[in-house]
């Protein structure tokens, strides 16, 4: 169906399943419950973790199929956000105009960047595609003033054009009247779901382009991307020239980008230039690594995962951890927080650092090697007590 | 006049000089085999005929098109294939998708982008592959994993692979080097028989004067850069310079 196999499309339905009813699954704790602030269904978040999903299924469209390592994709999403922002200045708040065009615009950014820096491989590229998403920081923070509105960031103001702006239009971003940041909530006895129109949009669109993923990534062409990685001899002595591939994927995977900055700025009509910057450039490449490259759930696990630490783990504070250890006396009590303080609330990267470095170092395939190993342990104990007499084979 | 014509190509690294006047015609539907000593520059000429190496001297043409300065990609699209003397495969894939590459490169020449397309609708590269791999020997392993399989095998892939772009010359450096005396046997018998069934001229480099004599109609000896003798496998056996020059030192 759709043109996939029964296991992709297993795959997309759990998918589509899982981010519709992500309001109800990531709220599992009542409102008034101290597990609460564990919650993640909330609109804001959940956003996120459609958005940063998309920009990592991108960005893995790259790196796990050619194995090129691009440092720079954060310039592609600030690009997407600055299109969108622009579009909302111009005509109207419907993010119908700008999305589209962020897309266009980072593809045409991609196209520029991959075609000088994939004259190069390896580091080299790596380090290429580096300089020119800082420099691409930078033009957006001082030099190009007029068009990003510099350190202050771009956002809409009274005296902006908006020809399109109709009279009871809403003032802020909808999709034909569909206001993105108006939710609906419903109660159900302790618990409280937020069913956001927002984020609705963006999980729509995620699932979206996730289909157009996979489909990649069964293609011909996804095949030629990792016949590149895998040996790029072979592939120029089979009559391919793998430039133009390599170059496809950047660009592709530079307008995943843009669409997920555009996405950004549909959910907040803001667009800065620290959105640029060499760690949203970073963070995209640890989600996919921590989620497990060049496999289709990977990149969206990891984006989850960092999204959901990101913003549980920062904050949480030591009044709360006061409160979890009221139990102890009270010198023990200063003691213990003392020793987790450094790992919350602004601390967080270092517990993102820890657990980075363990997902690399025993699980190298990433999370989703972790989900493949304990679906095998299942696997084994239920074959173990379906022949509880098995016997040796005698040798 | 020769589907391959070297004229006085020239190669010099630094103050080596590594080919200096080869001449070399290469007759259609032969095999035709180059010989010679260590650093005799066998490597260098091939590398010259794949576009790897740009000569400094000399032309080189093809089924009566210049080679010179393009690319390889540009020079195995003409018809010309390479096998490499450790085999050069796709390790990461399987290998019925290592033989669909290059059945997607004959069809679709060097770049097509074809990323929606879906694999289950290229029914003719799947067949093309899956009969390749039949024509191999291979067709039972065509789900494994490319680099798990041996040394043989690996090669065997890799000249079928070469043979799915239906290439008018076979370039072969050193096929069986490093192979057991099994695997060369198997190789040899694999290289007459495509000999036989296709229409195909192969040039191959071989140090094996067992593989050599097996297969080559007609012999070119090499030696510090320059061709000796080129003859008839009888005529090279006896012949006292190459003997002094080659067969005296390593038979
Ligand atoms: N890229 C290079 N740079 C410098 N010198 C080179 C290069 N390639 C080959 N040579 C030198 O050129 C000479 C010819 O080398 P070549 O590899 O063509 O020999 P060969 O006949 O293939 O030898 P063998 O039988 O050992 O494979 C050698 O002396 C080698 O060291
Ligand atoms: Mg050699």
């Amino acid at each position: 169906m759709l043109g996939l196999n029964k296991k992709d499309m297993t795959l997309l339905i759990v998918v589509t399943i899982l981010t519709l009813s992500a309001p109800f699954i990531l709220n599992p704790f009542p409102t008034d419950s101290a597990m609460a602030q564990f919650n993640a269904g909330y609109p804001d978040l959940m956003q996120r973790f459609a958005i940063f999903g998309i920009f990592a299924i991108g960005f893995n469209l790259l790196f796990g199929l050619t194995g090129y390592l691009s440092f720079g994709h954060a310039a592609f999403l600030g690009v997407g956000s600055y299109s969108v922002v622009w579009m909302y200045k111009l005509l109207d708040y419907n993010v119908i105009w700008g999305l589209p065009l962020a897309i266009v615009t980072s593809g045409i950014f991609a196209l520029l960047i991959g075609f000088v820096s994939m004259r190069r491989s390896g580091i080299y590229f790596s380090i290429l595609t580096l300089a020119f998403a800082q420099m691409s920081f930078n033009l957006a923070y001082s030099v190009l003033t007029p068009i990003t509105n510099g350190e202050t960031g771009l956002q809409v103001y009274n005296n902006d054009p908006q020809v399109l702006m109709g009279a009871n239009e809403a003032s802020s971003p909808h999709l034909f009247g569909l206001v993105m940041n108006s939710s609906a909530k419903v109660g159900v006895g302790a618990w409280e779901f937020t069913f956001n129109n927002g984020y609705y949009f963006c999980g729509v669109i995620a699932i979206l382009v996730f289909y157009l993923s996979i489909r990649i990534f069964r293609s011909p062409f996804g095949m030629m991307l990792r016949a590149i990685k895998s040996n790029q001899t072979r592939m120029a002595y089979t009559g391919l020239n793998p430039r133009p591939y390599t170059l496809a994927a950047f660009v592709i995977s530079g307008m995943y980008a843009g669409l997920a900055g555009g996405l950004l700025a549909s959910m907040d009509p803001l667009a800065g230039a620290e959105r640029m910057q060499w760690t949203a450039s970073g963070e995209v490449v640890l989600m996919t690594i921590l989620g497990g490259a060049g496999t289709l759930m990977g990149p969206v696990l990891g984006a989850g995962f960092i999204k959901y630490f990101e913003n549980i783990f920062s904050k949480i504070n030591d009044t709360v951890l006061h409160n979890w250890f009221a139990f102890l006396p009270d010198g023990l009590e200063d003691f213990v927080v003392f020793l987790i303080h450094p790992f919350i609330g602004k601390g967080w990267h270092l517990t993102l650092g820890i657990l980075f470095m363990l997902v690399v170092t025993f699980l190298p395939g990433g999370l989703v090697e972790g989900g493949q190993r304990i679906a095998a342990m299942i696997k084994r104990t239920k074959e173990d007590e379906d022949t509880p007499a098995k016997t040796e084979p005698a040798e | 006049m020769g589907i391959l014509e070297v004229k006085d190509v020239g190669k010099r690294f630094g103050g080596l000089q590594a080919l200096g006047d080869v001449n070399l015609s290469v007759a259609e539907n032969t095999v035709h085999a180059i010989i010679g000593p260590n650093g005799a520059g066998k490597s260098t000429l091939l590398n010259v005929l794949v576009g790897k190496l740009i000569p400094d001297t000399g032309s080189v043409m093809f089924d009566g098109q210049s080679v010179l300065g393009r690319k390889p990609y540009e020079i195995n699209q003409m018809g010309i294939s390479r096998v490499f003397q450790t085999p050069e495969i796709f390790i990461d894939l399987s290998v019925l998708e290592n033989m669909m590459i290059p059945c997607f490169a004959k069809r679709d020449g060097s770049f097509r982008m074809h990323a929606i397309e879906n694999m289950h609708d290229e029914k003719d590269i799947v067949e093309k592959a899956e009969s390749m791999l039949e024509d191999m020997n291979m067709a039972d392993k065509r789900e494994m994993h490319a680099g798990s399989m041996s040394r043989g095998d690996k090669r065997r892939l890799e000249i079928g692979m070469c043979l799915a772009q239906e290439p008018r010359l076979l370039l072969l450096d050193e096929p069986t080097a490093g192979m057991a005396r099994a695997d060369t046997n198997n190789t040899i018998d694999l290289l007459k028989q495509i000999k036989d069934e296709r229409d195909i001229t192969i040039a191959i480099i071989e140090h094996d004067m067992h593989v050599v004599f097996s297969l080559a109609e007609r012999i070119t000896v090499l030696a510090q850069g320059t061709p000796l003798v080129e003859d008839t496998p009888e005529n090279i056996k006896g012949h006292p310079k190459v003997r002094e020059a080659y067969l005296g030192e390593s038979a």
